[in-house]
C-alpha cells in the first residue's frame, strides 16, 4: 500500500448481479417493503410458546404464550423494549435457551411441517444454520476472535452443503462478495479484528446466507453500528431479500427501522404479543395504550420540537407479573377489569389482522377508543409533572 | 474580549501512539483537531458524530477532564486551559458533566445519598445537616424520593440511575453541563423521561448544557444549536431547525438522510456512504470527507482541491457555519433541501 492508498475508505465491489447497486457513495429511495400480495405461504408458525427462567427468585415468565406465523419473502418485525422477551424467543426458536436456567416449557414452533422443539438434537443441528439462521447484535462478539472469516464461512457450508474444502472456500468468496466486502479472495484468511464494525456484520450476513436458509431471524442487526453504516446494512439485507426470497424476523427495539422493514409488526410487552398488526396499520394507527405511548415518546428528525410523549414508571419484573393486564401499572386507562382479568389479543373488525391486548377494544373499537388512549397518554405524560 | 459564555477556540486533543523499543510516540490519533465553537448562556448546543469522530473527547477536554493538548476554551471570560489545578479544582463549581452509562458511572459501594452529597464535600459546602437537606431536596427534583438516599445504586432501574447522575451533577449548582450521552443506554419510554426532565430542569435553573450525543433525533429535539462533527473536526454547525431542514456540508446531509423515520408512508431519499470511516491516525489530507464525499467524487478536478486545501468553517448567514468547498454545486445534486417524495409531508 503508498502512502496515498492508506485513507481510502474501503469501497466495496458489490456484485448483486443484474440490480448490482452503483459502487460509490450514491442517493437513493427508501422503497417500502414489498407488497403483502406478492408473499407466500407460511415458511413458520409458533403456537402458544412459553419460554421460562428458574432463579432463586421464583420463575421468571420471559415468553408467556406467544403466538405468530411468518410467510415466504415477508418481514417480521418484533419490537420492544428490553427484558420484553423479543430476544427470548428468537433463541427459543433455535433451542438455543440455556438450560438450566431457562426452557421452554410448552408451544409448538411449526416448520416444514414438523415441530422443531420436538425434533432430536441431532435432526434439530441441520436446521440450524442451515435452514434456519440467525444474524446476532454483536458483530464484534458473535464472530470467533481466533479463527480467520474464511474458517467461520465454511464451517457451516461443509457441515451442511457437504462441500469438500475448496469448494467451500469457493462458495465462501461467493457469499463475501455478494454481501459486498472488498477484495473477499484476499480476505478470506483474515481474522475478524481486521474488519470494521460494518464490514463484520456484512460477515454475519454472509455466514447466515450461505446455506441458503428460509428463514433469517436478524437479533438487532443494526444496533451496534452508526447511522450511516446502518443505512448500509438496511439497504443490502432489503436487497438481498427480494433476490433470495428469504424471510426474515427482525427483532429490534427500533420502531423506525421496523418502519423502514417490516410488512407486519408483533409488538411486544413483558413477554407477551400486545398488538400485532401490518406496519402501515401500526403506525397510522396504533391501538394498545403501550404502542401509542411508545410511538408518541420518540423524536423524530422529520418533525421539530413537539413535546415528548412520557410512559410514567417501569416495565414490571418478570418475576412478579400482576395478575391481570401486565401494563396495568403504567396505564392512564386501567379500570377494575384490567386488575382481576388479563386481556387476551382482542382482533379489530374494521382492520382484518389488526389486534390488540387490550379491554378497552371488547365492545367498542371506532376510532373514538384509540382517540381517548392517545389523549390520556398524551395527558398522563403531562401530569407526571416535570420532574416525575 | 469575548462576550460569549463559553467560547472554545482551535481546541485540539491528540493521543500518542507509542511504539519501538524506547516506547516514543510513533503516531498520533488527532481525535479533536481544530474545534471551535461558543455557547450562549442558557442554551442547548448538540454535538453530533458517528463513533470515533471526537465529540466525547472535546466534551472532556473542554472541562479538562483530558489535558487540551492546544487551543483555548474560554468560561466566562477566563482561559480554562491556563489554570492550575486548584484553580481548576473551583472553576468545576460552575461546570459538571453528565455520564453516558449509569452503571459504571456510579460508585456501587456508596449509597446514593453518600454520592450526590460527595460534591459538596469536596468544595466544603455548608454543614452536614445542610447537605443532607440538600440531597433531600435534589432527590426530588429529579423525581425520587427521599428514602431512597439510603439505599445503593444496584437496586435501581437504568433511568432512575441516571435521575442519581444528574442529581450529582446538580449538587453544586453549576452554570455549564456537559452531557455525555445521557439518554443513549435507555429504552425508548424511560429516554424520553429523561429528555424531559433536562429540559425541564434547564428552564427552572438556567442551565447551559453542551449535550454530546450520536442520536440524531434525540439531540434535534433538545438543542437550541447543534454542531456535526467528522474525524475530529466540526463540518457544520447551525440552529436545529435550520440544519434539520437546510443541512448544507454533504456529510450533513448524508447522515440525516440515513435516519430511519418511524413511518411506513414516508420515503425520504436516502444517500449511501459507501465504506467506512478512515482511521483518525492516517485521516485524509485536505478536506477529511473527500473520500466518501458523493460531491468531491462526481469530477476530477474537485477531488484535486478537496484533497489538498482543507475549508474553513465559513459564515453563510442566519448562523449557519459550513467547511466545505462546493456548497451551491452540493446542493445541485441534493436539490435545495432535504428532498421527499411528492404528495408527502
Amino acid at each position: 500500500m503508498t502512502k496515498d492508498e492508506l485513507w481510502k475508505p474501503e469501497i466495496p465491489d458489490a456484485t448483486l448481479g443484474a440490480g448490482a447497486p452503483p459502487v460509490g457513495s450514491h442517493i437513493t429511495d427508501v422503497k417500502s417493503p414489498a407488497p403483502e400480495a406478492e408473499l407466500g405461504e407460511v415458511t413458520l408458525e409458533v403456537k402458544n410458546l412459553c419460554t421460562y427462567f428458574y432463579g432463586e427468585e421464583g420463575v421468571g415468565k420471559a415468553v408467556d404464550d406467544v403466538n405468530f406465523y411468518i410467510r415466504r419473502r415477508e418481514v417480521l418485525g418484533i419490537v420492544g423494549e428490553s427484558g420484553c422477551g423479543k430476544s427470548v424467543t428468537s433463541l427459543s426458536i433455535m433451542r438455543l435457551i440455556p438450560n438450566p436456567p431457562g426452557k421452554t416449557v410448552r408451544g409448538e414452533i411449526i416448520f416444514e411441517g414438523r415441530d422443531l422443539l420436538k425434533l432430536p438434537e441431532d435432526q434439530m443441528r441441520k436446521v440450524r444454520g442451515n435452514k434456519i439462521s440467525m444474524i446476532f447484535q454483536e458483530p464484534m462478539t458473535s464472530l470467533n476472535p481466533v479463527f480467520t472469516i474464511g474458517d467461520q464461512i465454511t464451517e457451516g457450508i461443509r457441515l451442511h452443503m457437504k462441500l469438500g474444502k475448496h469448494e467451500a472456500r469457493e462458495r465462501a468468496v461467493e457469499m463475501m462478495e455478494l454481501v459486498g466486502i472488498p477484495a473477499s479472495r484476499e480476505r478470506l484468511d483474515d481474522y475478524p479484528h481486521q474488519f470494521s464494525g460494518g464490514m463484520r456484520q456484512r460477515i454475519m450476513i454472509a455466514m447466515a446466507l450461505a446455506c441458503d436458509p428460509q428463514l433469517i431471524i436478524a437479533d438487532e442487526p443494526t444496533t451496534a453500528l452508526d447511522v450511516t453504516i446502518q443505512a448500509q446494512i438496511l439497504e443490502l439485507m432489503k436487497k438481498l431479500q427480494e433476490r433470495l426470497n428469504t424471510s426474515i424476523i427482525l427483532i429490534t427495539h427500533d420502531l423506525a427501522v421496523i418502519a423502514e422493514m417490516a410488512h407486519r409488526v408483533n409488538v411486544m410487552y413483558a413477554g407477551r404479543v400486545v398488538e400485532e398488526a401490518s406496519s402501515r396499520q401500526l403506525f397510522k394507527s396504533p391501538k394498545h395504550p403501550y404502542t401509542t405511548g411508545l410511538l408518541a415518546s420518540i423524536p423524530r428528525v422529520d418533525r421539530h420540537g413537539e413535546k415528548l410523549c412520557v410512559i410514567k414508571g417501569t416495565v414490571p419484573s418478570p418475576f412478579n407479573f400482576p395478575k391481570g393486564c401486565r401494563f396495568i401499572n403504567r396505564c392512564p386507562l386501567a379500570h377494575e377489569k384490567c386488575e382481576n382479568e388479563e386481556p387476551p389479543l382482542i382482533q379489530i373488525k374494521e382492520e382484518p389482522g389488526h389486534s390488540a391486548r387490550c379491554w378497552l377494544y371488547e365492545d367498542k373499537q371506532d376510532a373514538s377508543v384509540s382517540d381517548e388512549i392517545r389523549r390520556k397518554m398524551l395527558k398522563a405524560g403531562e401530569d407526571m409533572g416535570e420532574t416525575e | 474580549m469575548s462576550e460569549h459564555f463559553l467560547e472554545v477556540t482551535n481546541l485540539q486533543k491528540h493521543f500518542p501512539i507509542f511504539g519501538g523499543i524506547l516506547s516514543r510516540p510513533v503516531a498520533w490519533v488527532k481525535a479533536v483537531d481544530g474545534v471551535s465553537f461558543y455557547l450562549e448562556q442558557g442554551e442547548t448546543l448538540g454535538l453530533v458524530g458517528e463513533s470515533g469522530c471526537g465529540k466525547s473527547t472535546t466534551g472532556r477536554t473542554i472541562l479538562r477532564l483530558l489535558e487540551p493538548t492546544g487551543g483555548s476554551v474560554r468560561f466566562k471570560n477566563k482561559d480554562l486551559v491556563e489554570l492550575d489545578r486548584s484553580q481548576m479544582r473551583d472553576m468545576r463549581r460552575n461546570m459538571q458533566m453528565i455520564f453516558q452509562d449509569p452503571y459504571a458511572s456510579l460508585n456501587p459501594r456508596m449509597t446514593v445519598g453518600n454520592i450526590i452529597e460527595e460534591p459538596l464535600v469536596i468544595h466544603g459546602i455548608g454543614t452536614k445537616v445542610d447537605r443532607r437537606k440538600k440531597v433531600v431536596a435534589l432527590l426530588q427534583e429529579v423525581g425520587l424520593r427521599e428514602e431512597h438516599a439510603s439505599r445503593y445504586p444496584h437496586e435501581f432501574s437504568g433511568g432512575q440511575r441516571q435521575r442519581i447522575g444528574i442529581a450529582r451533577a446538580l449538587a453544586i449548582e453549576p452554570e455549564l453541563i456537559v452531557a455525555d450521552e445521557p439518554v443513549s443506554a435507555l429504552d425508548v419510554s424511560i429516554q424520553a423521561q429523561v429528555i424531559n426532565l433536562l429540559q425541564a430542569l434547564q428552564k427552572r435553573r438556567g442551565l447551559t448544557y453542551l449535550f454530546v450525543a450520536h442520536n440524531l433525533s434525540v439531540v434535534e429535539h433538545i438543542s437550541d444549536r447543534v454542531a456535526v462533527m467528522y474525524l475530529g473536526k466540526i463540518v457544520e454547525i447551525a440552529p436545529a431547525k435550520k440544519l434539520y431542514a437546510m443541512p448544507k456540508h454533504p456529510y450533513t446531509r448524508a447522515l440525516l438522510s440515513a435516519v430511519p423515520i418511524p413511518d411506513p408512508d414516508v420515503h425520504p431519499k436516502r444517500i449511501i456512504l459507501e465504506g467506512d470511516v478512515p482511521s483518525p491516525i492516517k485521516a485524509p489530507p485536505g478536506c477529511r470527507f473527500h473520500p466518501r464525499c458523493p460531491v468531491a467524487q462526481a469530477e476530477a478536478s474537485r477531488v484535486q482541491k478537496c484533497r489538498s486545501e482543507d475549508p474553513p468553517l465559513v459564515d453563510i448567514g442566519e448562523e449557519q457555519f459550513v467547511a466545505c468547498h462546493f456548497i451551491a454545486e452540493a446542493d445541485h445534486i441534493f436539490g435545495e433541501s432535504r428532498t421527499r417524495q411528492p404528495g408527502q409531508s
